[in-house]
């Protein structure tokens, strides 16, 4: 067959139908081409960025919360990390076997379960903060829709003996509490993170960028010695049981360092299970609570008097009558020993006595000698809500004033405070700082009131604690005691209730050269016994017996068993 | 020649980036590993912590072991200066 013959070949096509196609097919081009500009010149980013994010992630790197320690190390609250379950209801598909093993494992009834999954949310937690071996049997169910992560948890071995000093952390690992709060920017951690491409199995195969580093929270090593608090948590609860009291405090301080080595208070509570929790139980009333001290006031008073040259230890103050009118207002004892000395004042705690030997000082030497000793004025350990007391100004102060003051009322102070203002007895006149990281390098104190008469002080108090004095029960063997009763009416609505007290006790020891500054607060006892001496004396006596020991402070007295006067006869001070 | 080196070349470095690729796994493990046992040290300590507190310690003593702090008339103390004297 001739091709060139074929009859097809012979037909004329127009010539716009190749011209048609020609601008079909460049038009096409045209299209492609304009695409291609498209996507490669004006929405490259958003291409680039949506391919990077099929195969890299950027990866959170979490940073541990330092841990804070007692001053010899041991572990008082750590962060371990846990996992929290959380699901997307609408693609949770489980077995009704697979339903009662994950309530099994997260220990939820299956009503809860099936509410919480049931809700039209996109994100529910079915809980939070489960032990990672827990985590890995969850996760060993292989439901679809469930997932975890990753968060801290902060555990705290002590419990309740050191709940409020150290206080707790939300669900977001940040303080709240105490020194977790005080401390929260040095304990904190701040998360890295990091830019990776991962291959198909999920491997991470390189960092595309730097990387950010995370870093950790510091450790903090407190002043506190765990071994002390426990022995003066113990024996602060003891005595709050056996007097009824509604609450009690107690700070033990190192005289040589001002350091808080132990503070405890109750009611208290258990910070690794904090439900049902209330404010009385979470307050810090050591440094928090403000009450009117009572007679542990009087040496301050008495020291000013000597430091001025008005009197000596042997002065005689004349209390004759027992009671002293100022104005329509008297003052009470509540015994009647006629004249005695200014170291008798402390000894019996006699308000008249401390009463006149203020009325013979200039109202701003005193303000001063309170306001120099830190009364007034918050003592900045960096705690949450550190109460200063109150302290008025001396160009407002009446007689009557000035004259309850020197025994404690009409001012109110912190124990913590207290504690801290009787170092100067301790020091040899020297206002010591406090602190409640551990001191290395102790600074010195701000001298207050001279040597001399600090010693002086240090022997009158001494008195206080023998059996002619308020608090006997005070005594340690082997050991000279020092220290000064409290007891007084607690003001409510602005009057003083009349069957509701504070009882406590200041004390240092060994006398001949402190180390320890120990200051306890109880709150209403109300088992019958509410003088400090009766209530309070006997934990200071424990606490301090105790920890001296464990210091192994030289006893610097003779072994002799004390004899203690019979119950309830000991000299009784004045309210 | 020049195709067979840089074929060469290019070879290496894909053998290289592959070399690179299982070095940073490994590496990437070793982390992970590192990170583990820190959690376990802590979760360790938290342990010790807790059986080693005062508090229990002072029950396990006092309520299965039957012991007590000696009182003040059973101690004798002695002091650094009459040890000496006495050796």
């Amino acid at each position: 067959m001739n091709h060139a013959a074929s009859p097809v070949l012979a037909l004329r096509l127009p010539l716009w139908r190749s011209r048609l196609l020609l601008a079909l097919i460049a038009g096409g081009f045209l299209v492609l081409a304009g695409r291609a500009v498209y996507l490669q010149g004006l929405n490259n980013d958003f291409l680039q960025q949506k391919g990077e994010s099929r195969y890299s992630r950027v990866l959170e790197i979490s940073a541990n919360r330092g841990k804070i320690s007692d001053r010899h190390g041991e572990a008082l609250a750590i962060s371990t990390p846990v996992k929290s379950v959380w699901a997307i209801p609408e693609e949770v598909q489980y077995s009704s076997q697979q339903r009662a093993k994950l309530a099994a494992l997260l220990e939820l009834p299956l009503r809860d379960i099936d509410k919480r999954l049931n809700e039209a949310t996109a994100f529910v937690y079915l809980k939070r903060q489960i032990p990672p071996e827990v985590a890995e049997r969850v996760s060993e169910l292989r439901i679809p829709g469930l997932f975890q992560n990753r968060e801290y948890r902060r555990y705290y071995p002590g419990g309740d003996v050191m709940a409020q000093v150290l206080g707790f952390t939300g669900a977001d690992d940040a303080g709240q509490e105490g020194i977790e709060l005080a401390f929260q920017s040095t304990l904190a951690g701040k998360s890295g993170s990091r830019r990776v491409i991962k291959d198909r199995l999920g491997q991470i195969v390189e960092d595309t960028q730097s990387i950010r580093e995370a870093q950790n929270g510091r450790d903090l090593v407190l002043a506190l010695d765990a071994k002390l608090q426990n022995l003066a948590f113990s024996q602060l609860k003891l005595a709050v049981d056996s007097n009824k009291a509604k609450a009690g405090a107690i700070v033990v301080l190192d005289a040589r360092t001002g350091e808080v080595l132990a503070l405890a208070n109750l009611p208290t509570y258990n910070p690794n299970n904090r439900n049902r929790l209330s404010g009385a139980q979470l307050r810090n009333r050591a440094i928090t609570d403000t009450f009117e001290p009572g007679s542990t006031l009087k040496p301050f008073t008495v020291a000013l008097a000597i430091e001025l040259g008005k009197i000596t230890p042997q002065s005689i103050i004349a209390t004759a009558a027992g009671s002293l009118s100022i104005g329509k207002a008297t003052i009470h004892d509540a015994h009647r020993f006629g004249d005695m000395t200014a170291a008798q004042v402390i000894q019996r705690s006699s308000n008249v006595g401390a009463a006149k030997i203020a009325l013979s000082l200039p109202a701003e030497a005193m303000w001063g000698m309170f306001d120099k000793v830190g009364f007034g004025s918050a003592p900045r350990l960096g705690f949450p809500g550190e109460a200063g007391g109150k302290l008025r100004a001396y160009k407002s102060w009446r007689p009557i004033e000035q004259a309850t003051m020197a025994y404690g009322h009409g001012i109110s102070v912190s124990l913590l405070q207290l504690a801290r203002a009787y170092t100067i007895f301790a020091r040899d006149g020297e206002l010591m700082p406090l602190s409640v990281l551990r001191v290395d390098t102790p600074l010195g104190g701000r001298p207050v009131i001279s040597a001399a008469t600090a010693h002086k002080l240090r022997d009158m108090l001494e008195l206080a604690v023998q059996p002619e004095g308020t608090a006997p029960r005070a005594r340690v063997m082997g050991y000279r005691v020092a220290g000064k009763t409290g007891t007084a009416h607690k003001e409510e609505n602005g009057a003083y209730a009349r069957h509701k007290f504070v009882s406590s006790f200041v004390g240092l020891a060994p006398v001949s050269d402190p180390r320890l500054v120990i200051a306890v607060m109880l709150d209403e006892p109300s088992a019958g016994q509410y003088f400090g001496g009766a209530v309070a004396a006997p934990v200071f006596s424990a606490v301090m017996g105790g920890a001296l020991r464990m210091l192994g402070v030289p006893p610097d007295a003779p072994l002799k068993p004390l004899e203690l006067p019979p119950e309830g006869s000991e000299i009784k001070e004045s309210v | 020649m020049l195709l067979a080196l840089l074929t060469a070349c290019a070879l290496g470095l894909v053998t290289s980036q592959h070399q690179a690729r299982k070095l940073f796994a490994e590496l990437e493990r070793e982390q992970e590993r590192t990170m583990q046992l820190d959690v376990e040290w802590g979760q360790l300590q938290l342990e010790q912590s807790t059986w080693a507190m005062h508090a229990r310690v002072e029950r396990v003593a006092r309520d299965r072991l039957h012991m007590g702090a000696p009182d003040a008339k059973r101690t004798q103390v002695v002091l650094p200066a009459t040890a000496q004297a006495g050796r």
